[in-house]
């Protein structure tokens, strides 16, 4: 608790005291010969709006499968609150899961679908439709009580699906693909709704995605996938700013990738990465030995573009190939005098007749010491 | 509207006179007043009355009712049952085995079937009556329902039934609380169809049948032996009569339901 009565940022993963939710130790899923899941170690902690982000086929969904109960892991142990899961089948787990087809029973109206896992669990006539009501109200469904899943829409579908899931009051919800059906504008919408609820009920919530953007919208953290594996768990903006690897500076947003050759120097470390050119300059935490090979990851956004040469510690000059206009922003491709291609993004503060750089035209490209980062690997 | 032409009309005609002509003459020398079969004296409708008074007939058709009724409902059980499991079970060991045996018996052919549980009856010491005609359909019965009903489950979300145990259900309250409920019209239309086989299925039960129970079927090819008669024309034409009325009140609840689901969807779709 702050004295100062501020509000504490959430960040149980930081509190050496915090004792997760769910805690993956050493966990394998093989399938035959194919393993989805290669010996994951994972915490989750209460509260949080976990998001486990990757390409399709990452073992995302086989770890949400497990969590549920759908399957069981080959080695390793799943702990929720403490106590082991894998004995106890899916039907009597504190957990509830939101299906990707949202599965809502097609015989039962919106409200028998709701009402569906408050009566397996034996409450009172009076207790179910209390709960019933107020999951209606919260998903603003009151209307559609009656009507049955072939008669509503895709939106309202998908927040029958979310009340039903979460009547019981779950320790954990998990929600697979949740939004993936639904058209962008709604999904946009969705997705603050989502995190509107969780913060209501208090539920921990794991999310699968494809979708960095609704990762990054709606996580508390983000845990990255590839081939079975985590990559990098950390909140969405270290994510974006500081990647732990190519693979997930690549995987989220737009990136520039250029490799070069590390030489230390006081501070910062200069990278050589093309004949002629002057190093990069850049500060980062890493300990590189002379000579080793790196990557360097920039965002478009934090390159400049100038017609002039800036007085940026980092500035090449280029010719601009292509200009992707995207309305509030523009992003310029520019091939610098090595070859190499960059893109930098500007924000269209002004409009379009006024924009000074266009096609063909010799410009610079810029960024300071510690718009970008230093990767390893 | 596409012009009819000369050859359509012509192709269509022949089909279905193919088809009714032979029904069509039944249904009328039904209501012949003479004796005999190929001689029309007259509209009466004197041999439906004949046929109310024809215990034998009355008899044989009670007992066809209860082993259609019977039959099918076992094996309508038994065949869904069949199926789910065939359908859920994964790949284990011999599955294909096994599902290539539950529908083996569709083209076995019946004088086979027959003889074969004629045969497992005597050897048990069975006295063959209504219990082994209503043991034979189920067998051959139940191979069409699990034929109907997998075809169904293959298409079955299997994501419903996760969502159910998900929510608390038991595997066995799962399927009876969503799958079964889902998969009803196919159970139903599995129903029917071993409902139907079993109403007009000659070969078996007369393997299978025995003194003290004759079904229908039985009975008429017998009585046909001995000389057509117009009380078997108006026994036809009352069973024609069920089943026409049958096949279209079937179809048109279908159809209207059907319909109604349609505009429910559109419905749905516009903002509300």
């Amino acid at each position: 608790m702050s004295q100062t009565g501020a509000p504490a940022v959430f960040s149980p993963w930081t509190d050496p005291e915090a004792k997760p939710l769910i805690r993956f130790r050493g966990v394998t899923k093989r399938f035959g010969d194919f393993t989805a899941i290669d010996n994951l170690t994972l915490d989750i902690y209460e509260r949080e709006f976990y998001a486990l982000l990757g390409p399709s086929g990452c073992g995302k969904t086989t770890m949400m499968r497990m969590l549920a109960g759908f399957e069981s892991p080959t080695e390793g142990v799943i702990e929720l609150s403490g106590q082991d899961i894998a004995p106890v089948p899916p039907n009597k787990r504190a957990v509830n899961m939101m299906f990707q087809s949202y599965a809502l029973f097609p015989h039962l109206s919106v409200y028998d679908n709701i009402a569906f896992g408050l009566r397996r669990e034996g409450r009172g006539k009076d207790q179910v439709h209390g709960r019933v009501q107020e999951m209606l109200r919260l998903t603003r469904l009151e209307r559609f009580a009656a009507r049955k899943p072939h008669q509503i829409s895709g939106g309202q579908r998908q927040r029958v699906a979310l009340a039903r899931s979460l009547a019981k009051a779950p320790k954990l919800l998990l929600l697979d693909e949740p939004l993936g059906a639904l058209d962008r504008k709604l999904r946009e919408e969705t997705q603050f709704e989502l995190m509107d609820i969780q913060e209501k009920t208090g539920t921990t919530f794991v999310i699968v995605t494809h979708d960095q953007e609704e990762a990054m919208t709606v996580a508390s953290r983000i845990a990255v996938m590839d081939e079975g594996r985590v990559i990098q768990v950390a909140t969405p903006a270290e994510i974006y700013e500081a990647p732990n690897s190519v693979y997930v500076a690549d995987f989220i947003g737009d990136v520039n990738i250029i490799e070069g050759r590390v030489t230390p120097g006081e501070g910062a470390v200069s990278i050589d990465w093309a004949e002629g050119e002057p190093p990069i300059r850049a500060v980062t935490d890493a300990q590189l030995a002379p000579g080793q090979s790196c990557h360097f990851a920039i965002r478009p956004e934090k390159v400049t573009i100038d017609r002039e040469r800036p007085d940026r510690p980092n500035a090449f000059q280029g010719k601009v190939i292509d200009i992707a206009y995207l309305g509030n922003i523009s992003t310029y491709h520019v091939r610098l005098s090595g070859g190499q291609m960059v893109k930098a993004q500007m924000v269209n503060a002004r409009r379009l007749a006024n924009r000074p750089i266009t096609w063909e035209d010799e410009v610079w490209v810029g960024f300071s010491e510690t718009a970008g980062v230093v990767l390893e690997r | 509207m596409r012009r009819f032409s000369w050859f359509n009309a012509t192709s269509l005609t022949l089909g279905f006179a193919f088809l009714y002509l032979p029904m069509l003459i039944l249904v009328i020398y039904s209501f012949n007043e003479s004796q005999l079969v190929t001689v029309w004296a007259g509209f009466s409708t004197k041999w439906y009355g004949e046929l109310m008074r024809n215990e034998a007939f009355l008899d044989a058709a009670w007992v066809t009712l209860r082993v259609a009724v019977i039959s099918s409902t076992i094996a309508t059980i038994l065949g869904t049952l069949a199926a789910y499991v065939l359908i859920r079970a994964g790949r284990f060991a011999g599955r294909t085995l096994f599902s290539g045996m539950i529908y083996a018996p569709l083209v076995m052919p019946e004088v086979i079937t027959g003889l074969s549980l004629l045969l497992l009856f005597i050897g048990i010491g069975l006295d063959r009556g209504i219990v082994t005609i209503i043991l034979a359909h189920t067998t051959f019965a139940m191979c069409y329902v699990s034929v109907v009903v997998s075809s169904r489950l293959v298409s079955f979300d299997r994501s419903l039934e996760e969502a159910a145990l998900d929510l608390g259900c038991t595997p066995f309250e799962a399927f009876r609380l969503v799958t079964l409920p889902i998969i009803a019209p196919a159970v139903i239309s599995g129903w029917l169809l071993a409902f139907t086989l079993s109403l007009d299925d000659l070969v078996i039960a007369s393997f299978t049948a025995g003194p003290s129970a004759t079904t229908l079927p039985i009975k008429i090819f017998s009585a046909v032996r001995l000389g057509v008669s117009p009380e078997i024309n108006a026994l036809s034409t009352i069973m024609i009569g069920i089943v026409t009325v049958g096949v279209i009140t079937f179809s048109l609840i279908s159809k209207s339901q059907a319909v109604r689901r349609e505009a429910e969807e559109r419905a749905a779709e516009r903002p509300a």
